[in-house]
């Protein structure tokens, strides 16, 4: 019972992220019906914000420290970050700490013009043409995204770890009245977890109940008729767009205290995640969200060492596999559409 | 000739120059000067010209003529791979038996591969390419282990039992060889300050892909090939017309496994090692950019793609900062270092991103590729203006 558990936890905070850029994806699918090959870019683009804020913080200048002496004697000179000057040592200690989840504000206003740019500029002009240049160029684009992080950054994976308060583990056993100690799990997924609920909670509710939401959905059905009755689809979709760049990098900026951001992970996750995508059915919303979790948990099953000695290497594959058995027996994926990406 | 109309037999003599001449060709700088680094005529480089000019050849006569776009085409490669190399192991060192092992068995994937995944089109259908391929590598690389050697890949051993082989000699290693004649056999002609080197696989290795250039045009000239395109142009009017498309695409794409193979089996015929990575979904990517690079449905496209990705790769990723310096030199210092600062990153290390500059100016603005650009050109240069109908339709 407890390893079951413990399965559906671990699966959870990777399902998270799949479900997280699924649903960026499909947004961006349902609204322009361009196939984005550079969404596991933005994914990565997000996580560096990350790695960004946190070396902004840290930004210091030389300052010698009369109370400390080296090996010398001499006086020594440490570095202090900037932020100290501004707000004082302790509130500074207290914002370096918190560096990830204040990206958060930093990477919205970030993703959601790099998509607006995007979008303008480059992915506009393909509406015409056929699905297949749309994922040439979005792949073409994802490798020079990539190049330039690994330019600016370095090809190695850089460290950002959580707020402090969130770096130990949650004991699940004792909080279910089981044996203590028997299933841990980091306070950080949990957190994880939480905020892509969060997020996806947000958009569907942003979707469903405002003006804006309504419009949008209006123009998923039938964008020609919308724009007869003298709406702007195109703007709303531009900023739906920037919309899906910003939940793909919340994805990663709340990601990187779990797996130390370098410039291949979004193409890393991007295959899992267009998988996923056509495993819940091209456009459907709450079949990329619904696939993305299931996926996760079925891919961290998998790893059980009672999963593994029956079928070994069962848990490279099962994602895979399970994708290969819903395209043959249910072709549109889980929840999707009749007539989308069947021509 | 051989069945072909003018136009073709000139292209084909064309490539068989190209393929023969090339220690020649790839060669241009004298061995001391400072542009040596660019001389692309060395053997093991020549050798990937070709080889991968095969693959693309291949994926063309799928993606180009059908439309069907396969994210998972290195796994054919690596399949190849594999099966030539335990022919090597068991058999004998020759490569004739594994090459043609190589072609059969990644044949046989490929229809098994294509009889599921050509249910789906669009979409569909390069998510459950790029699934068979991730699985592929995946499992080479943990449960079928015995089989592929995990990680470390396989090598021809002391002990391969090589049953058609007379016993080696004290202190000799199998070579891969095609009746006695070793393929890292080289003949080094020196002609004042140049040197040229022909070596005996890069020969074999061109010679196929002769062959396989040969083929590609007969089949995009041949009724089958024209029934390939029209699936490309309207699948849904074929079936109305009450002709089952599927085995005509299922062909295709066997056949277009069939190269994959080939080019695996010659990997392994000019440097015996294989590994897993040669699975991963990037070098099902790599060809795919090699292919539209040139351009998707012509015919010389593909090859010109793969030949330069691979110079790039490997002449444009040696440009290194010390390089630049010398190349501007002659500029004033702050001038200088200038450009230097902004050429770098385009080069050296930095080698991918201007590959992906130059792929995305491709889709963008030449979607028949390089080949499109080719006849713009010489349409401007003949004065005649560019007819849109004359373009190649951009692949579905």
């Amino acid at each position: 019972m407890d390893a079951i558990i413990l399965q559906i936890l671990n699966g959870l905070d990777k399902g998270s992220a799949y479900a997280l850029i699924a649903l960026g994806l499909t947004l961006i699918f349902g609204t322009l019906g361009v196939v984005n090959f550079a969404h596991g870019a933005l994914f990565m683009i997000g996580a560096f914000c990350a790695v960004t804020l946190s070396r902004i913080l840290t930004f210091s200048h030389e300052v010698v420290d009369p109370s400390r002496t080296d090996f010398l004697g001499n006086p020594m000179t440490v570095d202090v970050p900037y932020l100290y000057d501004f707000v004082g040592r302790s509130a500074g200690d207290v914002i370096i700490d918190w560096a990830v989840p204040l990206s958060i504000l930093f990477a919205i206003p970030v993703m959601i013009s790099i998509g607006v740019i995007m979008e303008r500029g480059l992915i506009k002009h393909f509406y015409k043409r056929p699905h297949a240049d749309q994922i040439l160029v979005t792949f073409g684009l994802a490798i020079v995204l990539q190049e330039v992080i690994k330019y600016f950054y370095g090809a190695n994976p850089i460290p950002t770890p959580a707020p402090s308060a969130f770096r130990g583990s949650f004991d699940f056993g004792a909080f279910l009245g089981m044996q203590a100690n028997s299933i841990i799990y980091p306070y950080w997924r949990l957190v994880y977890f939480a905020f892509s609920l969060l997020i996806v909670s947000g958009i569907f509710a942003f979707l469903r109940f405002t003006t804006f939401g309504m419009v949008v959905r209006a123009g998923m059905a039938d964008r020609e008729t919308v724009g007869l009755l003298g709406i702007n689809i195109d703007k709303r979709f531009t900023i739906m767009f920037g919309i899906a760049a910003a939940v793909a990098g919340l994805a990663g900026v709340m990601y990187t205290p779990i797996n130390s951001p370098n410039y291949h992970m979004g193409m890393d996750f991007l295959v899992l995640s267009f998988v996923v995508v056509v495993v819940g059915g091209m456009g459907s919303l709450p079949g990329a969200v619904l696939a993305g979790f299931l996926l996760g948990i079925l891919e961290s099953f998998a790893s059980m060492s009672a999963v593994l000695e029956a079928l070994p290497g069962i848990n490279q594959i099962v994602i895979y596999l399970v994708a290969i058995i819903i395209l043959l027996t249910r072709p549109r994926g889980l929840m999707g559409r009749k007539g989308v990406m069947e021509e | 000739m051989l069945g072909l109309t003018r136009k073709d037999a000139v292209l084909l003599a064309l490539v068989m120059a190209l393929a023969l001449l090339a220690p020649f060709i790839l060669n241009p700088f004298p061995v001391n000067s400072g542009m040596a680094q660019f001389n692309a005529g060395y053997p093991d480089l020549m050798q990937r010209f070709v080889i991968f000019g095969i693959f693309a050849i291949g994926f063309n006569i799928l993606f180009g003529l059908t439309g069907y776009l396969s994210f998972g085409h290195a796994a054919f490669l690596g399949v190849g791979s594999y099966a030539a190399i335990w022919m090597m192991k068991l058999l004998t060192a020759n490569i004739i038996p594994g090459i043609l092992m190589s072609i059969i068995i990644a044949g046989l994937f490929a229809l098994l591969v294509g009889f599921i995944s050509l249910r789906r089109s669009g979409i569909y259908f390069s998510i459950l390419t790029l699934a068979f391929a991730q699985m592929s590598y995946a499992l080479a690389y943990s449960v079928l282990t015995p089989i592929t050697g995990g990680e470390t890949g396989l090598q021809l051993k002391l002990n391969d039992a090589r049953v058609l082989d007379a016993a080696l000699e004290q202190g000799q290693r199998a070579r891969a060889n095609l009746f006695g004649l070793d393929m890292t056999a080289s003949y080094d002609l020196i002609a004042g300050a140049w040197q040229f080197t022909f070596n005996a696989g890069y020969y074999i290795a061109a010679i196929c892909m002769v062959l396989a250039f040969y083929m590609s045009i007969r089949i995009f000239r041949s009724p089958f090939g024209l029934m390939l395109r029209a699936i490309k142009c309207n699948n849904t009017r074929m079936n109305y017309t009450g002709l089952n498309a599927r085995p005509y695409a299922l062909a295709a794409f066997a056949i277009s496994g069939m190269y994959a193979g080939l080019a695996g089996g010659l990997m392994v015929a000019m440097d015996t090692q294989v590994g897993p990575e040669r699975m991963f979904w990037t070098a099902s990517g790599e060809v795919v950019l090699m292919t539209i690079l040139g351009g998707a449905g012509t015919l010389i496209g593909p090859v010109l793609g793969a030949g330069l990705i691979k110079y790039m790769e490997n002449i444009v990723s040696k440009i290194n900062s010390g390089v630049l310096h010398d190349w501007f030199y002659w500029m004033p210092d702050g001038l200088e270092d200038l450009v230097v600062t902004l050429i770098y990153p385009f080069v050296g290390k930095g080698w991918h991103l201007t590959l992906g500059i130059v792929f995305m100016l491709v889709v963008i603005f030449l979607p028949g590729g390089l080949v499109e650009g080719g006849q713009r050109i010489s349409r401007l240069v003949r004065g005649k203006r560019a007819k849109p109908s004359d373009q190649t339709t951009p692949a579905e």
